[in-house]
């Protein structure tokens, strides 16, 4: 385990989101737990850390509206907080809508629903910044970011 | 089974394509109706192995699939110089049609995928009494772009990963995970700025809104089949394209995304099986 990962109720408790009450609190909750998953997934999946051994960047990933902040070195997470972090700069942002991102970690996800640039296309994502670092790892993200799939819709059920 | 061997053969042809002889790479299996195949753009015609080796579609069909200059084993004419390629709807209709003259094809199917497809529209609006029968599969008169294509070839930027990435998503997720992994390979070794230049047709030189209407098939069959998964050509784009075309036979195909023969074939076969009987029947009829 790498130093800088926050438990996934950890994640939650720095988000605004924890203090809402609304019929979506459950899944922007789950949203927010599966992603708190990610840098563990990633160690577990070693082949994808040797795809993204030249990448060293920081980005906001996330629901739209609470993203967070993720620290990848050599193709690690090595930190993953609650954005705004004071004075940190990033290079891109990719953020969806907790629901696109629930609907993305099914086991078998929807058509239009199943891939990052589906989301972008239907308006339920944007790629904001300098895309540079996203596309040339494009399926590194592709695929990082659908580590949960394996155990969201069981977490969410 | 160590040491079995493919049914289909390839050959190189000669065609003259604008005045210049290109040597073009075909693979081809079976007898009867030609049924000429297209890959998609940034590929090449090992897409259509599968139904190459079908030894049932074989009895009926004389089975061929070619790459086009720049793709696959079809070099670039012997006159280019480096200069950025581009391919427009002109030159693509001029390619088929003198490819299918070099083979003296006698009115030809011709099925085509993704800007394959596209291409099928435009042989029906001009060209639709060279064909037997026309297929597009995830075709449409015009889709709204959802990516940047100056991505795809620039030097910082590894473009065989980059072309790969973004169509991976285009593919099914149900789809046979070696299936999948060999449909991106071909993405993968595609020349530089070959995807890119193909996409100029597509996105640039091949809008068909407002010519699709004037298709007859009443002089040549068309059928259109789109996966549901494929979010380039969504399926509501083939409707509406077909809507506007009297007599075009619409399947949206379940499990399947933007590279149906190459990314499920099995799933694949189970909708083009009834197109292409119906073809052998209607081929029946008119004899």
């Amino acid at each position: 385990m790498t130093a800088g990962f926050r438990s996934p109720d950890a994640v939650i408790a720095e988000n605004p989101l924890e203090r809402m009450s609304s019929a979506s609190n459950a899944t922007d909750n789950a949203v927010l737990k599966a992603f708190a998953t990610i840098p563990a997934l990633l160690e577990q999946a070693p082949e994808l850390i040797v795809r993204g051994r030249f990448l060293d960047c920081e980005c906001l990933l996330g629901p739209t509206g609470h993203p967070l902040h993720a620290s990848i070195r050599a193709g690690r997470i090595v930190d993953l907080t609650s954005a705004p972090v004071l004075m940190r700069s990033w290079r891109f942002a990719y953020r969806a809508s907790p629901a696109a991102w629930a609907a993305y970690w099914q086991p078998a996800p929807r058509p239009g629903w199943h891939d990052l640039l589906a989301l972008t296309k239907r308006g339920e994502a944007a790629i904001e910044g300098d895309l540079h670092p996203f596309m040339t790892h494009l399926q590194y993200f592709k695929d990082v970011l659908a580590l949960p799939r394996q155990h969201f819709a069981v977490a969410a059920s | 089974m160590s040491g079995y061997v493919e049914p289909m053969i390839g050959r190189y042809v000669h065609v003259d394509i604008g005045a210049e002889m290109h040597r073009i790479y075909f693979e081809e299996n079976g007898t009867g109706i030609p049924l000429v195949c297209l890959h998609t753009a940034g590929s090449d015609a090992r897409q259509w192995r599968h139904l190459l080796a079908d030894a049932e579609f074989a009895k009926h069909f004389r089975i061929i699939a070619f790459d086009m200059p720049w793709h696959g084993k079809s070099n670039p004419p012997a006159s280019w110089n480096g200069d950025e390629y581009q391919l427009t709807t002109a030159r693509y209709t001029e390619t088929i049609r003198a490819f299918c003259k070099a083979l003296k094809l006698d009115k030809p199917v011709v099925m085509g995928c993704s800007i394959g497809g596209r291409i099928v529209l435009n042989l029906a609006i001009d060209h639709a009494a060279e064909f037997r029968a026309l297929i597009g599969l995830e075709a449409a008169d015009f889709q709204a772009p959802w990516y940047d294509t100056t991505w795809l070839n620039r030097p910082d930027v590894h473009g065989g990963e980059v072309c790969a990435a973004l169509v991976s998503g285009l593919i099914a997720p149900q789809g046979p995970q070696a299936a999948r992994t060999e449909t991106l390979w071909g993405y993968k070794q595609g020349g530089p700025g070959v995807f890119k230049g193909d996409l100029y047709f597509y996105r640039v030189d091949g809008d068909l809104r407002g010519r699709v209407e004037n298709i007859d098939t009443d002089v040549c069959p068309l059928f259109l089949l789109t996966g549901e998964y494929d979010f380039s050509c969504t399926p509501e784009d083939t409707k509406r394209t077909a809507a506007a075309i009297r007599g075009a036979h619409v399947t949206i195909m379940e499990q399947l995304g933007h590279f149906p023969m190459s990314e499920n074939p099995e799933q694949f076969r189970r909708y083009i099986a009834p197109v292409l009987a119906q073809i052998v029947a209607s081929a029946k009829v008119t004899a």
